[in-house]
């Protein structure tokens, strides 16, 4: 009976699938309403080609677009890339090195400007003149790039980003080939602003864009209100979609605690942070219906200083990496059902992703359990015993719990050793200067576009290292020339043969655990818990939930 | 009486710590997420992880309210609270009762010497004791607190790591000799013009005789005062410290830190939190009643102003 039941209701829910009606009549049904985002705290300036968190390249989605965009889809039909200000997909040279966009016409800028060539060409010149934090890295390659970087004031990219204003078209030039470089222009870093946009940092006032929605006023210590922006049409629903509410309030200030509280009176309708662990039983049980938990592309990892005593040696890095209960990890965080137990750097479904595990009870393709007898001798056999180690974490209940447990173990398996939790303010910064001596921290990396590279050779790779920087984000200090070789070879395969290029970084993927510069924790999920009255949730795999894509009437 | 009753009953307790530990059978400096125990033949975990609804969430095992097992629960690295409570008092008070000792000696010291020598002397002195004084007291410590936590305190032979319980005893110690300084300072001045001492000086006795001979066991009573009222002071500011990370460090315990891990469990596990917050209110009243009391007794007129107006 239960099953006759359940299966007349899977054939009404196949029926009203199937008469849903198109979005434009959800959009007629349910447009309008404010929605009230929380978080604890602003997350520094406005300026999109300055602001390198995920928190604002969130809300940046519906203010900005840039000559392409990922897709405003759930799941992971958000790593798509589609035109957005271009009409069409770059037609790309012969060698890979020539990106010409056709700019599409009548769409303007929140301010009443059209978007001219010239506003492109701008947009491009003031990633270096602002020192985007990635116009060393994302867009260096650009023709020009040197100059601009040793020059910022007086950069013209020439030569690099060229815009033809009778053809309405802009091509870029890039010195060699880059696969990734269609991701990283769809990247917040590269929208395209007015051209009279201050060359600084515009701190809190916000810039027009050309997103369906805009920022009407902003206070870093009280919360942001975004309106419709007056002068948008939808272009592309796959790129900027029109979105549901007519006024998106984002308040700052209220403490994880209390915005779970403010959600479940139905106060506001999402939080940006994570609800604090001991809300999960409560909101996993009466609050089911609203609680969405999403697989990320994210790595929590212990890097281990490869230049410094005891990690210095390779025994004694692989025996943390033996010793460390990846399930204790999960169950630090929240669970099984919130984090998995991985061994190895690349994300599970992530290109170039081959499950493989070798520090392990039974090394193979997954982790099973700690070993601790092999933890052990490796430690003897290192001769590294005794000595003192110090784990440096953020001062936050989930990281500071991670800390104690693994001086837990360090301890366990012959080290003297310590946690210090500092504030996230400064942990992250803190543990890659080389000044500070980390030997151990705990960190997390999310990625910025889904490419193999953006985890391997930007955490592993020999040019992400600098000494004395607090930019240095090869934490472990790790330089292998064989692997950093190989890591170039696959970068450079990607532009004519991903595939091929995927297997190679399977095997980069490989050889990184095996040094074991960092000990692989657990991949997180995430939880968005939302108000009662929110609907049409879409997480994007990308920049998170879209949310002028949810409705709250 | 009866507070120091109270108060001695406190140390005691902390005192038994490593007893009660090995007595549980537990270490409450390693976490144990993993471990079961058993209540009335029934095996428990100490950490639950919820089989309802998504499945979210792990909740630390509650009081039993059994000595030996899990008395007031466990905390988010399943540790037993009892016993961490336990070590925590005897961190808290070992770093209050030194503190107090390096403060007053410090402290005393100081106001012995401004006050009677005088002049330039006190000029410099007390101006070094008002700019000392001018800081709000917890930013001051916060502020040290947070320069040494990283790299511990190398100065010529004498390296304190970070991590060590002397970092909390010396900035604490060091920020509250105003304190105990400036009300010294007046009493030696007053001192310093009676009889006795003015006799002294006439007959050629050497200052630091003075000091030590005459002055000194002149201050005693209100040093001894000063001990309970600096060690109830000095309690409160080590516990704050600790709860913003700057004090005793993980996974030392002290009642500061149990109540950092404790605010994580506020919601699901009050107990955490609150059994240390009721430690350190307990033995900071029955310090301060002890204080006031010994001050009626030993000298009912003398008046010690404490803290600042």
């Amino acid at each position: 009976m239960k099953k006759l039941l359940l299966a007349a209701a899977a054939a009404a829910l196949l029926t009203c699938t199937w008469q849903a009606p198109a979005s434009a009549e959800y959009l007629k049904e349910h447009r309008g309403g404010t929605m009230r985002l929380l978080a604890r705290s602003a997350a520094g300036t406005l300026d999109p080609h300055i602001n390198y968190t995920l928190q604002y390249w969130q809300i940046f989605q519906p203010l900005y677009d840039g000559l392409v965009a990922f897709r405003k889809a759930d799941g992971k039909d958000g790593f798509k890339i589609v035109a957005d200000l271009a009409e069409d997909m770059p037609a790309v040279s012969d060698d890979g090195k020539s990106f010409t966009f056709k700019l599409r016409k009548g769409i303007k800028f929140s301010n009443g400007q059209d978007v001219t060539v010239k506003d492109v060409v701008a947009s491009f010149q003031r990633i270096f003149k602002v020192s985007g934090p990635t116009s060393g890295t994302f867009y260096a390659g650009i023709v020009g790039a040197d100059k601009c970087l040793a020059d910022t004031k007086s950069c013209t990219l020439e030569g690099g980003v060229v815009g033809d204003e009778a053809a309405g078209t802009i091509t870029i030039n890039i010195v060699k080939p880059d696969a990734e470089f269609i991701d990283k222009l769809a990247m917040p870093h590269a929208v395209i602003l007015p051209a009279d946009t201050p060359t600084e940092d515009v701190g809190s006032n916000p810039i027009p864009g050309t997103g369906a929605y805009t920022i009407s006023a902003y206070d870093p210590n009280k919360g942001m209100t975004m309106v419709r922006n007056p002068h948008f049409h939808e272009w592309s629903e796959e790129a900027q979609p029109d979105g549901y509410p007519d006024v998106v309030q984002y308040d700052f200030g209220l403490t994880e605690e209390a915005a779970v509280t403010a959600i479940q009176k139905g106060e506001a309708d999402w939080m940006y942070d994570q609800p604090p662990t001991d809300r999960l039983v409560e909101l996993g049980t009466k609050y089911m219906d609203q609680v969405h938990i999403s697989p990320l592309t994210a790595w929590w990892y212990a890097p281990l200083n490869t230049r410094l005593a005891p990690f210095d040696n390779e025994k004694a890095r692989q025996a943390v990496a033996y010793a460390v209960d990846r399930n204790t990890l999960v169950n630090l965080f929240g669970g099984k059902v919130l984090a998995s137990p991985v061994c190895q750097v690349l994300p599970p479904d992530f290109p170039g992703h081959v499950d493989y595990c070798p520090f392990t009870k039974d090394p193979g393709a997954k982790w099973s359990a700690p070993d601790l007898d092999k933890a052990k001798q490796l430690v003897e056999e290192s001769g590294t015993k005794g000595q003192k180690v110090t784990v440096i974490v953020e001062d936050n209940a989930v990281s500071r719990s991670i800390g104690v447990y693994l001086q837990s173990v360090l301890s366990s398996i012959g080290y003297q050793a310590d946690v210090k939790p500092i504030s996230p303010n400064i942990q992250f910064t803190y543990i890659q200067n080389t000044n500070n001596k980390v030997q151990m921290s705990v960190s997390q990396w999310y990625q910025d576009y889904p490419a193999a590279s953006n985890f391997l050779n930007i955490l592993f790779g020999c040019d992400s290292f600098r000494e004395g920087s607090d930019a240095s984000v090869n934490i472990s200090g790790f330089c292998d020339k064989a692997i950093d070789a190989k890591m170039k070879q696959a970068m450079d395969l990607g532009v004519t043969d991903q595939e091929a290029a995927n297997k190679l970084w399977a095997e980069v993927d490989k050889e990184v655990t095996d040094k074991a510069a960092a000990v692989a924790l657990f991949t997180p999920k995430h939880v968005d818990f939302v108000s009662k009255r929110l609907g049409n949730f879409k997480f994007n795999a990308q920049f998170y939930w879209i949310f002028t894509q949810a409705w709250v009437q | 009486m009866a507070a120091l009753a109270v108060f001695v009953l406190i140390v005691i307790a902390c005192l038994s710590a490593p007893l009660y530990a090995r007595w549980a059978g537990v270490d409450p400096f390693v976490s144990t997420l993993d471990r079961i125990i058993t209540i009335d033949g029934q095996d428990v975990p100490v950490m639950e992880q919820s089989t309802e609804g998504l499945g979210l969430g792990y909740t630390p095992l509650g009081p039993t309210w059994r000595l030996g097992n899990y008395f007031l629960g466990a905390d988010n690295q399943g540790r037993d609270v009892m016993a961490r409570l336990l070590y925590g008092g005897l961190n808290s008070l070992l770093i209050s009762a030194v503190a107090t000792v390096l403060t007053l000696l410090l402290g005393t010291a100081t106001g012995l010497v401004a006050g009677y020598f005088g002049g330039l002397t006190d000029t410099v002195l007390s101006r070094l004791l008002d700019i000392l004084w001018a800081f709000p007291i917890y930013l001051l410590a916060i502020s040290l607190s947070i320069v040494t936590i990283a790299q511990g305190i190398s100065i010529g032979p004498i390296t304190i790591e970070s991590g060590s319980l002397w970092l909390p005893i010396i900035i604490i110690g060091i920020v509250y000799v105003p304190y105990v300084a400036r009300p010294i300072r007046g009493q030696v001045l007053s001192l310093r013009n009676s009889e006795f001492v003015l006799a002294a000086i006439n007959l050629g006795v050497p200052g630091p005789r003075i000091l030590w001979r005459d002055i000194l066991p002149n201050v005693t009573t209100t040093l001894i005062v000063f001990v309970p009222l600096m060690m109830a002071l000095n309690m409160l500011t080590e516990s704050a410290l600790s709860f913003l990370s700057i004090g005793v460090q993980p996974p030392d315990a002290s009642w500061g830190t149990i109540i950092q891990d404790g605010q994580a469990l506020l919601y699901t596990r009050p107990l955490v939190a609150l059994a240390p917050g009721i430690a350190i209110a307990v033995s900071v009243m029955a310090l301060n009643v002890f204080g006031d009391g010994l001050r009626d007794a030993l000298d009912p007129r003398s008046k010690i102003e404490l803290g600042r107006d």
